[in-house]
């Protein structure tokens, strides 16, 4: 914890002041573009730029207990949770760029600027005086000033915290638990239907070549052309710029398969229409 | 010399910012995001009115705001896989089943 004294007092007001704007600039500048950034991705490692600089912010702030916090619970569980859920829900998941209610961004942007200008006139009124002497809470004993305020003070809310987050953990579990509505297929039927789909054999795996070997790499089929069947449709929905150094010969488009391809035997048919797959399109 | 205004003026930027992503934006998720930069600004200005007073509750207080925001993702984020799987969207629009 000698950081959190260097970073409280013994830090230079020049320097702090220095890592205070660089700072700033930094997590404004993400703030506004998550909020203007289409993709969903881009908008969590943007969140995560924002939340990374808050916690060294907490540390200037000679807060560094919360600025480990900041950086375990936020960037580490919170943005993790939020890149799960983006990877069940689609990565290349995005805002659709149509106005659903007309004039909606502008009423949002006066909204915004109402709304800073009020908060603006609010902290201008209010005194906020300058910071207090560091003291010991804010470098050496900063957890154990936090410990004994917990412990003492908010130990009435400390314990209801932990009665909130098993009922959130258990409310997790309830939501996103899938209950099945049919029978789970036995291996007789799964067979079954493998047969009567008229392909028995497994799908062709991707190519295997000298200088790419990977799953997104089609197998070229015996007339040279590709077989769209060996990549993953959530993968091969990507375009490519090396498909097009394979199968030189003929035009590479995934699109068009070779005449010896079923045409209609699609590959997630055939794997049982997988819920993850079926939503990385989306 | 950096007071503890100036990190509250941060606060309030970040805060508006994340308002205006919550009203504009029409993914969940990233309303969601969009939310979680609001708690974040506000712990901000716990923790510089906490360096202010000189005392220990405004960070106690930012710590118990982020515990509560984890509980609340962990909530959140599960009520949207299981719109996701039953509409195939993370869109806000698209969940209008208990609209007029």
């Amino acid at each position: 914890m000698t950081h959190g004294i260097v970073l409280a007092s013994g830090m230079a007001a020049e320097t702090q002041a220095l890592a205070f704007w660089i700072l700033a600039v930094i997590a404004v500048a993400a703030a506004l573009a998550m909020v203007l950034a289409p993709r969903a991705v881009h908008c969590a490692v943007l969140l995560a730029i924002v939340m990374l600089s808050l916690a060294v912010l907490y540390a200037l702030l000679g807060a560094p207990f919360l600025a480990f916090v900041q950086v375990i619970v936020y960037t580490g569980a919170v943005l993790m949770l939020f890149l799960f859920v983006l990877m069940i829900v689609g990565v290349s998941s995005r805002d659709s760029l149509v106005e659903t209610i007309r004039g909606q961004r502008l009423a949002a942007a006066l909204v915004g600027i109402g709304l800073l200008v009020l908060l603006s006139l609010i902290i201008g009124h209010a005194a906020i005086g300058p910071a207090a002497p560091a003291g010991p809470d804010y470098g050496a004993s900063n957890v154990q000033g936090i410990a004994t305020l917990i412990f003492t003070t908010y130990v009435f809310p400390f314990e209801v915290t932990s009665a909130l987050l098993i009922t959130a953990a258990l409310g997790a579990m309830v939501l996103a638990h899938q209950e099945r509505l049919g029978p789970k297929p036995t291996q007789r039927q799964l067979s079954r239907l493998r047969i009567a789909s008229g392909r028995s054999a497994p799908l062709p795996g991707p190519g295997t070549y000298a200088r790419h070997n990977a799953v997104d790499m089609p197998a070229l089929l015996p007339d040279g052309s590709q077989s769209e069947l060996s990549v993953s449709p959530v993968i091969s929905g990507r375009p490519d710029p090396r498909l097009s150094e394979l199968g030189a010969a003929r035009p590479a488009d995934p699109q068009a398969p070779g005449g010896v391809l079923p045409p209609d035997s699609d590959r997630s048919e055939v794997a049982g229409g997988d819920s993850e797959h079926e939503g990385a399109r989306w | 010399m950096v007071s503890p205004a100036h990190f509250v003026a941060l606060a309030v930027i970040l805060f508006v910012i994340g308002g205006v992503g919550v009203l504009v934006r029409r993914n969940a998720i990233v309303i969601f995001m969009s939310v979680e930069l609001m708690l974040n600004a506000v712990n901000l200005a716990f923790v510089a009115f906490s360096r202010m007073r000189g005392n220990l509750d405004g960070q106690v207080i930012a710590f118990f705001v982020m515990v509560v925001a984890a509980a609340e993702v962990v909530v959140g984020l599960a009520i949207l896989t299981s719109i996701f799987r039953a509409r195939r969207s993370a869109s806000v629009d698209d969940a209008n089943l208990l609209k007029y």
